[in-house]
């Protein structure tokens, strides 16, 4: 049977339209952005407050700073214990039009020796994890320089 | 400025991996920090615990657990959590109750039984909780984000590993002289060259570990610190306990994006030298005027952070601060004689306490090998998880 394909949460990226993308929320009133997406109120301390609506936020920007994970995160990240670890990088990305950064982790393959501050890098979809039933998805950075 | 208060007496119960529970620490620092003070415990008129979320329900409601292992004698109880912050909050919480006159004498106690290994979130599937979601989302371990800061900080400043270990160095040398840390032996640069690397570009030797530990302090009014014979006590003179301001820029734990800076210019300053500078505007000192500084070394390039942060140097300026010998023992401005984080492991709502300890028996001169010469000024710096400043000046 095959897995269902499911956001590991949901609303904060789609695969749907033009492809793969970020997702966050806009103020209608200030025009700050939010990922996490806020949905309740916005919260820049001088705004009233307006909608926020749902945006995608930009596909590329460019690395701040990165890292990688050599040993085993706990519990709540899933991992099988019956396997050896396998370290993956993380990116810190910095959006140019939205002046956020935003965290994810690399595309498997990618370490911290292919990677440089200021690097280019795209959002790309991602898994994070598979069960019985489910693939669970999110979203990677990947350098623009590496091929599909 | 602001009226000032006493630090009568301080006390800890020493770093380490025991393995027995936060209220045996907490109750042996407070005994110990009444002692020095040498007051009675049924003349303490409010105690404050800052809280465990390790200890189950008795580590929520910490000040209640420290008076009852005590025993109870009817003081007013206050229990607070502000992550790595506690210990500063309950120092903030105790110092407006004296200032305000709703008590004269107040016991502050912290205490942690930490896990082996990473620090996780507590229990169950929480889908709106920030710090669950990094480690579900992403495995973001808390030195994963110290590992961005070190790179972040060698790419922008031009930081080497042999500068983070530099601090390392340092550190261990301090903590050696210290009976209350937990790690006591020196630590060499090839030592922390030959470690695990844990986050890129750090290295195990370069990240504090989680420890049991437990700090108590007994703050009263100037007045009756007089009357206690005490003429020229160790007086706190600023608590900074400030938040961040929209939009915050650096990527701070346990968020997994800033703010966005789109629509509102950010401030000029980050949040971590927002902190410092509450403290320093209250107390109505620079960092011109400082003999010593507690700062938290979560790792190796963090305490070169706090360096930029507290003003003692310029920006990008650390490592040649610490280069020249400046921080170390005997320097322009010792940090973290204590031994810091490096040689104490984080014992979370214990260890801003413990800061202002080291600071207090630096001023009174009764820091021993540690002592740093004609102490007048200590600082402390701390940031706390979701947004918890923390700074603490001390005088004599």
């Amino acid at each position: 049977m095959a897995r269902i394909r499911t956001s590991v949460v949901a609303g904060w990226f789609t695969e749907d339209g033009d492809g793969f993308r970020l997702l966050g929320t806009r103020c209608s009133a200030c025009a700050s952005v939010f990922f996490p997406r806020e949905d309740v109120h916005c919260r820049n301390p001088g705004c009233r407050g307006g909608e926020l609506d749902e945006v995608p936020l930009s596909r590329r920007g460019r690395v701040w700073s990165y890292t990688d994970s050599q040993y085993r995160p706990p519990s709540p990240y899933v991992t099988d214990p019956e396997l050896p670890w396998e370290p993956y990088a993380l990116i810190a990305v910095e959006l140019e039009s939205e002046r956020m950064v935003v965290l994810g982790q690399a595309v498997p393959g990618v370490t911290v020796a292919d990677l440089t501050v200021g690097m280019e890098v795209e959002v790309v979809p991602g898994v994070l994890r598979e069960d019985a039933e489910t693939t669970w998805t999110t979203w990677h950075w990947r350098p623009t320089g590496v091929g599909r | 400025m602001t009226a000032e208060v006493a630090v009568l007496g301080v006390g800890m119960h020493p770093w380490g991996k025991w393995g027995r529970g936060f209220t045996e620490y907490g109750s042996a620092a407070a005994r110990a920090a009444l002692a020095d003070a040498g007051v009675d415990w049924r003349d303490v008129d409010s105690v404050v615990g800052a809280d465990t979320v390790r200890g189950g329900y008795p580590g929520y409601v910490a000040g209640a657990t420290f008076a009852k292992a005590l025993g109870w004698q009817g003081a007013r109880v206050t229990s607070v959590y502000a992550a790595c912050a506690s210990g500063a909050q309950a120092i903030a919480a105790a110092r407006a109750q004296i200032l305000a006159g709703l008590a004269e004498v107040v016991l502050v106690v912290g205490a942690d039984s930490a896990p082996k290994g990473f620090f996780r979130p507590a229990g169950g599937d929480r889908a709106d909780d920030p710090d669950w979601l990094r480690f579900r989302v992403l495995g973001a371990t808390n030195p994963t984000y110290f590992g961005l800061y070190a790179r972040r900080r060698m790419a922008v400043l031009g930081d080497t590993l042999e500068d983070f270990a530099r601090v390392k160095v340092k550190n261990a040398a301090l903590g050696a002289l210290n009976p209350n840390a937990r790690y006591r032996k020196r630590v060499t640069a090839e030592e922390v060259a030959a470690s695990a690397v844990v986050a890129d570009p750090l290295r195990l030797l370069d990240i504090c570990a989680t420890s049991d530990g437990g700090a108590a302090l007994v703050l009263t009014g100037m007045e009756f610190a007089r009357r206690h014979g005490v003429a020229q006590p160790v007086r706190i003179r600023a608590v900074s306990t400030t938040t961040p301001r929209y939009p915050t820029t650096v990527l701070d734990l346990p968020d997994i994006a800033t703010d966005s800076a789109a629509a509102v210019e950010p401030a000029d300053e980050t949040f971590r030298a927002s902190i410092v500078r509450g403290a320093y505007e209250e107390a109505g000192v620079g960092p011109e005027d400082l003999s010593l500084a507690e700062v938290y070394d979560l790792s190796t390039a963090l305490e070169l952070q706090w360096y930029e942060d507290l003003g003692l140097c310029g920006e990008g300026e650390a490592a040649k601060l610490l280069r020249e010998g400046a921080t170390a023992l005997g320097g322009r401005i010792p940090v973290n004689t204590s031994g810091g984080l490096a040689s104490f492991g984080e014992a979370v709502p214990a260890q801003a306490i413990a800061q202002v300890c080291e600071l207090t028996w630096q001023l009174r001169g009764d820091a021993g090998d540690r002592q740093v010469a004609g102490a007048r000024v200590g600082v402390t710096a701390n940031q706390g998880l979701f947004g918890h400043g923390s700074s603490v000046i001390a005088v004599r």
